[in-house]
């Protein structure tokens, strides 16, 4: 594995991060109140008297969204507290009604775990999970809607989020992406978030330091709020540059909360240690504990989706298909089923080549996904069985996938609306072969003399005089007899 | 016979046989809160319009035979419980202007019951104090008077305004809350009965929250019958409130004649403060010895950490109360006062807003929850209060109930016990371990001071197990035979 470095003036610098990620959870309702979680509505449109803070109103958790904690917790291979509890994190602001967030600071719900992240050379590495914890949303203040006030939108408020805190085992902006992306990934398998970092679904917190060859870890920096796998990088190596910068000329790296401005390529302070906020946790008094059973657990476990490292795995043995194919292939779940669906009971390599290859480039080319896509599984599996039984060759399947791309029309009704159908007559072949050969007698003695490549001529040309409908062995085959 | 002499259980008699009608009934309080409530101010908000309306459809419900035991039964409401459509106030000015959206669970199932209720009464602000002197609507004046002064007594709080209208006749019974004996001790002191129950029985949706760990609501009437006909309807598991206990509500009114023959009440030694009001403690002694003639087997008990009660109390319950008032903060409902940002904006609401015995249990609980001080203060208390119900627990090993006194003096007057919170805090002194420990409690009127004011005995018991507090209640109400009342009464 490649060590990332980076060069000062003084020396060669590691760095250390350890991300939070906020997930938010996919559920009905939020995490105490019956309104609507979805994304969208009018302002304030899914809005309880709970989630506004209202006098009196108390909270009551919401079955689902624990669930959807332990799952996660699962799919981390982390470890489920069946008892944790939930605190209160006091701080004022507009958009917080309750002027705390109920949160879980002591007792998480989800302990210790690990998430296998692959580089790009194909390294492995573990990355540490710490916890994972429930808590609230908060609501969303818009300061650009009217001159002199702001406004309030207390849709989000309450919705349940799930903060996934890694330990400072990321060593580099690229591990930084891949665990990023793997969370991501495993979230959306679980159906436990649906990842979508523009819409602000999932967001990262980055802690950033950097340190010497052999050194303890020094102070770090909190970049707040990162909202897409490229700022995560990014703000990483601006922020470590920085830091590099502020020891290298004497100075000492204050911890702070600092923010990434993607315009700029900079990190800049937001607040220092000394103004933070004393958040006054203590336990949530309208709360019990969560107490949760173990036979639940185990339920839930038993009903999770096969997640993406061991679909791979599967994939490899299953369809015998390289490591790095299995890995383009089970990137997202969708992909991954398409790929079964076409690759059960047929050649897996073929199923695998023709989507990373030809599909793939289809979907680039045509601006469609995998859900859009004119071309479905069944049809592409159809195109794979006219192949496997030598209905048409390799080369007029790429012809007639162009035409499935086209206007979605299975490909057994193109090969026999166009005649496509391989021609395995042997006296077909050979009258071809025969006319070929004195069509070009120059080449044949050219061939005769010794120029062998000359071979490769003689089958295009025939492949082409058969429209490409020729069986290629076969053709092969004539060419070879007839040459002598 | 005057319609305002009737008990709780004699009016719902005479509602059911047809003897008296809800609307006559419901009139006479009206009259009497029209009479005395600009001098008692017990009532925030009087609410006759819509009580003359529930009076009307609880007749018809009576004649329809339809009626609960409550059917009719004009009651006062804590201004804590929201009551849809009804301003609610907690008595603060931050809240003068809010008209909640919602009925408080407690307050919805006495609607549900036929109660009629007569309008929203007073209380310290946010029920925080034991004097009801703190309310932004004034404050309360107890109905009881020392022999021979015309001096104004506080009638005890928060539910001051609840307590005195029960005792001077301008409410038939009421809700209270109870945190640290904030119905106890205002029942104490104006001669009436009250009981908190054990924490969880009741629902605190929709009552506004000063210590969620503490509130509870409960009953304040006259008798310990009416006390045990309300909370048969006040308690139940209630899902929209994760604390509350999902366990099966008795009929209370059963216990009443279980009698305490056999009973082995407890009499804890550490409540033997030094300095106590002597006629508080001969007052005890009376107890014990009704209750010793009435069968029960009174033993000495020990509740070790007593003496740590108040300064737990005063850590635990401002603390939560520092972080369930945050939420008035200009933005959404109540009161706002303008600023020019948002700081600015919440530091003027909540100046102008909140009094200063709220302001200054913000800051204690502020303060003991910040970084630093947390586990001096917080955290120790949080242990401090294990070993209090542990205390109880161990106790009721022994003990089927615990006598105490109520309080540690008789009323006191208007603007006493003002120079120093703590004084005032000291009245909490008997009341808080039980509140700390969640268990039930119940205040009964005993006898009278010298002065001519009432005082009151405090009955304990396990949690759950309301039914042998009003049983020992009842056997000391009969024991006591008190029926003294105060001069101040609507007639």
């Amino acid at each position: 594995m490649a060590t990332y470095t980076l060069e000062g003036r003084t020396g060669t610098w590691e760095i250390v991060v350890g991300l939070e990620i906020h997930a938010q959870v996919i559920s009905e309702s939020k995490l105490f109140s019956g309104a609507s979680a979805t994304y969208g509505g009018a302002p304030n449109d899914h809005v309880s008297f709970v989630d506004a803070g209202f006098p009196g109103m108390l909270p009551v958790i919401n079955r689902e969204c624990v669930a959807q904690a332990v799952r996660t917790g699962l799919g981390l291979k982390a470890q489920i507290n069946l008892e944790s509890r939930f605190d209160r994190k006091n701080y004022f602001y507009a958009d917080l009604p309750n002027g705390y967030q109920i949160s879980q600071f002591q007792m998480p719900i989800v302990g210790t775990g690990i998430v296998e992240i692959e580089l790009q050379d194909g390294t492995i590495k573990h990355i540490g999970i710490t916890r994972l914890h429930l808590e609230q949303d908060a609501g969303k203040s818009m300061h650009d809607q009217h001159p002199a006030k702001s406004v309030i939108d207390l849709n989000r408020a309450g919705v349940a989020l799930m903060e996934i805190v890694s330990e400072p085992d990321i060593r580099s902006p690229e591990e930084a992406g891949a665990y990023l992306r793997k969370i991501r990934q495993i979230v959306r398998y679980l159906g436990t978030c649906d990842g979508n970092m523009e819409e602000g679904s999932m967001r990262a917190d980055v802690n950033v330091s950097v340190r010497k060859a052999g050194e303890d870890f020094r102070t770090r920096c909190e970049i707040k709020n990162v909202n897409s796998v490229r700022f995560v990088m990014h703000a990483i190596e601006a922020e470590a540059i920085r830091q590099i910068e502020v020891w290298e000329s004497g100075g000492e790296v204050v911890q702070e909360t600092r923010l990434y401005d993607p315009s700029k390529g900079e990190t800049r302070s937001m607040r220092s240690k000394e103004d933070a906020h004393d958040y006054r946790y203590f336990p949530e008094p309208d709360l019990l504990p969560l107490i949760i059973e173990q036979a639940w657990v185990d339920e839930l476990k038993s009903k999770l989706p096969e997640l993406p490292d061991e679909k791979r795995a599967r994939f490899c043995a299953q369809y015998s298909i390289p490591f790095y194919d299995a890995g383009v292939l089970v990137a997202d779940q969708t992909t991954a089923d398409f790929y079964e669906t076409v690759a059960k009971g047929r050649d897996g390599k073929l199923a695998s080549n023709w989507i990373t290859g030809d599909f793939f480039a289809a979907l680039n080319r045509t601006g469609t996904t995998i859900e859009t896509s004119p071309v479905s599984a069944a049809a592409l599996g159809q195109l794979l069985d006219l192949i496997a039984d030598k209905t048409i060759n390799g080369r007029i399947a790429k012809d007639v996938f162009e035409e499935m791309v086209d206007d979605g029309t299975m490909p057994a009704d193109i090969v026999e609306k166009k005649g496509l159908r391989q021609v395995t007559d042997t006296g077909a072949i050979d009258q071809a072969v025969t006319k070929v050969l004195a069509e070009n007698q120059d080449k044949v003695a050219e061939y005769k003399s010794g120029k062998d490549k000359l071979f490769g001529f003689f089958v295009g040309q025939v492949m082409k005089a058969m429209q490409g409908k020729g069986n290629p062995a076969l053709v092969n085959e004539a060419v070879k007899k007839q040459l002598g | 016979m005057s319609l305002l002499t009737l008990t709780l259980a004699q009016a719902s008699k005479a509602l059911h046989t047809g003897e008296i009608s809800a609307t006559a009934l419901t009139t006479a309080y009206i009259k009497a809160i029209e009479e005395l409530n600009p001098r008692l101010n017990a009532f925030i908000t009087p609410t006759p319009e819509l009580a003359l309306a529930q009076a009307k459809a609880a007749d018809a419900r009576l004649q329809a035979g339809t009626a609960t035991a409550l059917t009719g039964i004009p009651i006062a409401m804590k201004d804590l419980f929201c009551t849809e459509g009804v301003r609610t106030t907690a008595a603060s000015k931050i809240l003068s202007p809010f008209v909640p959206p919602y009925e408080s669970t407690v307050s919805a199932k006495l609607k549900a019951a036929g109660a009629v209720t007569l309008g929203k009464a007073n209380l310290d602000e946010f029920a925080m104090g034991s004097s009801n002197i703190t309310s932004a609507y004034g404050p309360v004046e107890n109905p009881w008077k020392r022999a021979g002064s015309d001096a104004k007594l506080v009638p005890g709080g928060s539910s001051g305004g609840s307590a005195a209208a029960v005792a001077a006749r301008l409410a038939l019974a009421a809700t209270g809350t109870d945190t640290g004996g904030s119905i106890r001790q205002p029942a104490a002191f104006t001669g009436i009965s009250g009981i908190k129950p054990t924490y969880g029985r009741c629902s605190r949706y929709g009552i506004v929250a000063f210590a969620s760990s503490l509130d509870q609501a409960g009953p304040m009437a006259r008798t310990v019958e009416d006390n045990a006909m309300l909370l048969n309807v006040m308690a139940g598991f209630d899902e929209k409130d994760s604390t509350s206990a999902n366990v099966a509500v008795p009929d209370f009114t059963r216990a009443l004649t279980q009698g305490v023959a056999g009973k082995r009440i407890g009499i804890p030694k550490e409540y033997r403060l030094e300095g106590t009001n002597p006629e508080i403690l001969a007052l005890w002694d009376q107890g014990i010895a009704w209750l010793r003639e009435a069968g029960a087997d009174v033993v000495e008990i020990s509740l070790p950490h007593t003496k740590y009660g108040l300064a737990v109390y005063y850590i635990v319950a401002p603390a939560e109360a520092s972080s369930n008032l945050a939420r008035y903060d200009g933005v959404r409902f109540g009161a706002r006062v303008d600023g020019h940002d948002l700081i600015d904006m919440y530091e003027r609401t909540r100046a102008a807003g909140f009094g200063p015995e709220v302001k200054r249990r913000i800051m204690i609980g502020t303060y003991v929850l910040s970084h630093g001080y947390y586990d001096a203060y917080y955290l120790k208390a949080q242990k401090v209060r294990a070993l209090i119900l542990r205390d109880f627990q161990q106790a009721f090993e022994q003990v089927d109930a615990i006598l105490t006194p109520t309080a540690p003096s008789a009323a006191f007057g208007l603007g006493e016990k003002m120079d120093d919170p703590v004084t005032m805090y000291l009245n909490d002194v008997f009341t808080v371990p039980a509140s700390l420990a969640g268990v039930p409690a119940m205040s009964v009127p005993a006898g009278l001071s010298s002065e001519g004011l009432p005082l009151g005995l405090q009955i304990i018991g396990k949690h759950f197990d309301e039914e042998t507090v009003f049983a020992v209640s009842a056997a000391i109400e009969t024991a006591a035979g008190f029926s003294a009342l105060p001069e101040l009464r609507a007639k």
